[in-house]
């Protein structure tokens, strides 16, 4: 009596994992159109994601030619080596999304799983410079203690969170519109500059946040096997929509950061 | 799939049930339609909620009309408040009537715009039929498509909490600074607004779902030039939605910014730019008007070519006018600023405005071609579309004035504007929308509606539009302005037609709705193609089966063979060819 080597043998269908018993929804005809439609309605998302930022940098241009001098005047405030660290990270991130992508298509389980954790925590760490290093301290005078411009001010001695935050007096109120609250403003119209500030970043941050969600639920699925050579559209169109955010934000850093 | 095998075949296929048959008992089906994916059924609850909208704006503009019949005014002997439905809150001063007024005409005007016009047609008719007319069994992304309904119910919510919570009083573009300083209860108007901007989203995912669709979903030998041109102008709208939507988005965004945190971009007082509010908002407001057009004229290319059984004239040039009016459609916002912004960009949206009238001339002319030699049949959906060519001509033409810098400074926001935007909005879109809901009711019900009850609203809908709307223009080319709830004596007799003409519009549409209800209650059984159609709808049951089609339709006719094609889904002799078979000709696919 011989036994058949169970290596030689069909695996049973519900043996296989998720990506590869992948049936497309019954109104396409193959798991192709389905494929090509999905990315095709991600570009159409993708163009309307650029003319709602159109709008933020329509406004940008307006008021950058009604009042220049508080563009000058606000961009001086803004630390370019935050900014350029937030574009390597948001860079980074983008490489190692791609980069699962691409473990999909060759079957990588755990280079995909690890790809989209380290883009996660680009995204956090984005978030976390955002927040910590630049809008709060503009906004409400309090230094993360590890910031380095600490030193370039007095330390009022207030502290805040057990020590995390230093408070330091008149460089806070930074911040837009009637909000605003700087005394050594040198335009009237700086304003208006920290609401074009605050408001582009600021969606852009939200769309970063988002990112998180969306590759977080990635990296669930990625966990049951969901994405394989034969199904990897999440994947696909997630990163075209990590891709645009990363663009966008190319787009924000010279235009607020560099233009002193 | 030959149908002339099966002449009366209620149970053709027999097997799949239609998309309406209920699943279980009551909260079960409830379940299933609020669950659904089916782009049919989407579509039906598209078209339930947007003709509840259509009412409520509808009850808006009626008591608009009727302020105007009696307006508020002191008498001069007394000095008391007389006329007026709106000014009982006090005796003696008109303003707090006129404020009433005020949020009347902005709550008709928001509603009708961003709930029910904009919505109307692609979301109901279009939905039901884009997938049918390609022969594919759903859109590209169903799920989304029961989000963007989802997202429309949200959306008017939150517009509805700000009108029931005492409405808003900005007119329906929430000009600056009216918006951001206005009325210190400021938080209807953030309700309101973010109810538009949820509503917006609602739109875009409807068109990026469109055009995907159309791209992909095409049945077999089905190329660009076989589509029906329902299709190619609903594709021309949906690119307008998904490119201009967007630049709402952020529009109204800060505008919600400006009102809570006074941001200083569009307030005058911070150093910003209210006339930057005028062109973004138009940016996407003046594409949007296409928007509601396009879809309008969607419908008569089919409605028009079925009941005179003739090709439609130039085809490809129709087809590329819709392009041509989505494209030109993105450049000239401006004129809705000629008087707050510069001479010389005015000249300029001058000349880009009349080159939007050749592309609209070219459907015109080719449609009244089409009608030339053909056997028309009077039925209410081709008296619809007959009415749609009058006052959509009518509509078309007063645009000229509007368009030309010297007489639109005249008219300016005036009722001449009022009459020529209800011309081509009314007159246009919701004259086709009741030609296509007459048109393809069978399809969508399985009923047959009332062709005499049908015809006698259609000739008071006519009646009615043109009474209330027609004299508007000469109202206005004398001087009457836009928004006053009060005038002068002289309008007095213009404004009592108007409102009577209103009256005359409710009772057409009431006629209508009567029809349709009777209709679903003990209408007859519709055939499948009821007006020997050729498009693709007509190729399935009346009401279709779930999924569309009992098999995957093969295209072998264009859409307008009406030459040399026996209509699918006919008995035998019911539509005798015009001329003999030619040799080779398609006797049915």
């Amino acid at each position: 009596m011989t036994t058949i080597d169970a290596a030689h043998r069909l695996p049973r269908p519900e043996d296989l994992p998720p990506h590869e018993r992948h049936v497309h929804q019954p109104h396409w005809r193959t798991k192709e159109a389905e494929f090509d439609a999905a990315k095709f309605g991600m570009w159409l998302f993708l163009a309307t994601e650029v003319l709602l930022f159109s709008g933020m940098f329509c406004a940008y241009a307006v008021f950058r030619m009604l009042h220049p001098d508080a563009w000058t005047n606000g961009s001086h405030y803004l630390d370019w080596k935050w900014g350029g660290l937030n574009t390597i990270v948001l860079l980074v991130s983008s490489f190692t999304m791609a980069m699962s992508i691409h473990n999909a298509q060759k079957n990588q389980q755990g280079w995909l799983k690890f790809n989209l954790c380290f883009t996660i925590l680009c995204a956090l760490a984005f978030v976390f410079i955002k927040f910590t290093f630049e809008y709060t301290p503009k906004w409400s005078g309090w230094f993360f203690f590890l910031d380095p411009a600490l030193h370039h001010h007095v330390d009022s001695g207030r502290t805040a969170l057990g020590g995390l935050f230093h408070f330091v007096e008149g460089y806070g109120g930074k911040r837009p519109g009637s909000l605003f609250a700087y005394p050594f403003a040198e335009s009237p119209y700086e304003p208006i500059w920290w609401s074009v500030y605050y408001i582009s970043t600021g969606i852009h941050a939200l769309h970063v946040l988002i990112g998180v969600g969306l590759i977080s639920w990635l990296l669930w699925r990625a966990q049951r096997r969901h994405f394989g050579p034969g199904h990897y559209t999440a994947v696909e169109i997630v990163g075209l929509y990590w891709h645009i955010v990363d663009m966008i934000w190319i787009f924000l850093f010279p235009l607020l950061y560099l233009i002193h | 799939m030959t149908t002339l095998d099966h002449p009366h075949h209620p149970a053709h296929g027999g097997h799949e049930g239609s998309y309406l048959t209920p699943k279980g008992g009551f909260w079960a089906t409830v379940w299933d339609w609020m669950t659904t994916i089916d782009h049919k059924k989407i579509g039906m609850m598209y078209l339930v909620a947007i003709l509840t909208m259509f009412f409520v704006g509808g009850m808006a503009a009626l008591a608009v009309r009727l302020e105007l019949l009696n307006p508020t005014r002191l008498d001069p002997v007394t000095g008391h408040v007389v006329g007026s439905i709106f000014s009982a809150a006090d005796a003696t001063d008109t303003k707090p009537g006129n404020e009433i007024y005020n949020r009347m005409f902005t709550l008709h005007g928001a509603v009708m715009v961003f709930m029910f016009i904009i919505p109307s047609i692609p979301a109901a008719l279009g939905n039901f039929l884009l997938p049918l007319m390609l022969g594919a069994k759903d859109v590209a992304f169903p799920r989304l498509n029961l989000c963007s309904w989802y997202l429309y119910v949200f959306g008017s919510i939150f517009a509805i909490i700000a009108v029931v919570g005492g409405g808003i009083d900005t007119g329906w573009t929430f000009y600056t600074p009216y918006s951001t300083v206005t009325d210190p209860d400021h938080w209807r108007l953030v309700y309101m607004v973010l109810g538009v901007f949820i509503l917006g989203f609602s739109s875009i995912f409807t068109g990026l779902n469109f055009v995907v669709t159309v791209h992909k979903l095409r049945c077999p030998g089905m190329g660009w030039f076989d589509m029906p041109l329902f299709v190619w102008a609903i594709y021309a709208t949906a690119i307008i939605q998904v490119l201009a939507t967007p630049v709402l988005g952020i529009t109204l965004l800060l505008l919600i910014f400006e009102r809570l945190f006074h941001i200083g971009i569009f307030d005058p007082a911070l150093g910003g730019d209210p006339v930057l509010f005028q062109h973004f908002f138009w940016f996407y407001s003046h594409p949007a008007v296409y928007i509601m057009i396009l879809p309008g004229m969607a419908i008569i290319n089919e409605t028009l070519a079925v009941h005179a059984r003739k090709r439609i004239f130039g085809y490809r040039a129709v087809a590329f006018s819709s392009l041509a009016i989505a494209g030109i459609s993105f450049l000239v916002w401006g004129h809705h600023m000629f008087t707050s912004e510069g001479e010389l960009s005015s000249a300029i949206f001058s000349a880009l405005t009349f080159l939007v009238a050749i592309p609209t001339a070219v459907k015109m002319f080719n449609w009244i071609a089409t009608l030339y030699k053909g056997s028309i049949t009077f039925n209410t959906p081709m008296l619809y579309t007959l009415f749609f060519l009058f006052t959509f001509a009518i509509g078309g033409l007063t645009g000229m004035p509007l368009a030309t810098l010297s007489t639109d400074l005249h008219l300016h926001d005036s009722y001449f504007v009022v009459a020529h935007f209800h011309y081509v909005m009314m007159g246009g879109t919701v004259i086709a929308l009741l030609a296509g809901l007459h048109h393809w009711w069978p399809k969508m019900t399985g009923k047959m509606y009332n062709e005499r009850a049908g015809i006698m609203g259609c000739f008071l809908v006519f009646i009615g539009f043109n009474m209330t709307f027609f004299i508007q223009f000469i109202m206005g080319s004398q001087g009457m302005p836009r928004r006053y709830a009060s005038y002068v004596d002289d309008f007095h007799w213009m404004h009592m037609v108007s409102t009577f003409g209103s009256w005359v519009l409710l009772a057409g549409f009431l006629t209508h709705l009567v029809n349709f209800m009777t209709s679903l209650a003990v209408g007859a059984r519709a055939p499948d193609n009821p007006w020997g159609g050729l498009t693709l709808e007509w190729d399935t049951d009346s009401p279709p089966i779930e999924h569309n089609f009992h098999h995957e339709p093969i295209l072998t006719h264009g859409p307008y063979d009406f030459d040399d094609t026996v209509p699918p889904r006919t008995r035998p002799g019911e539509w005798p060819l015009a001329a003999p078979l030619p040799a080779g000709a398609t006797a049915h696919h």
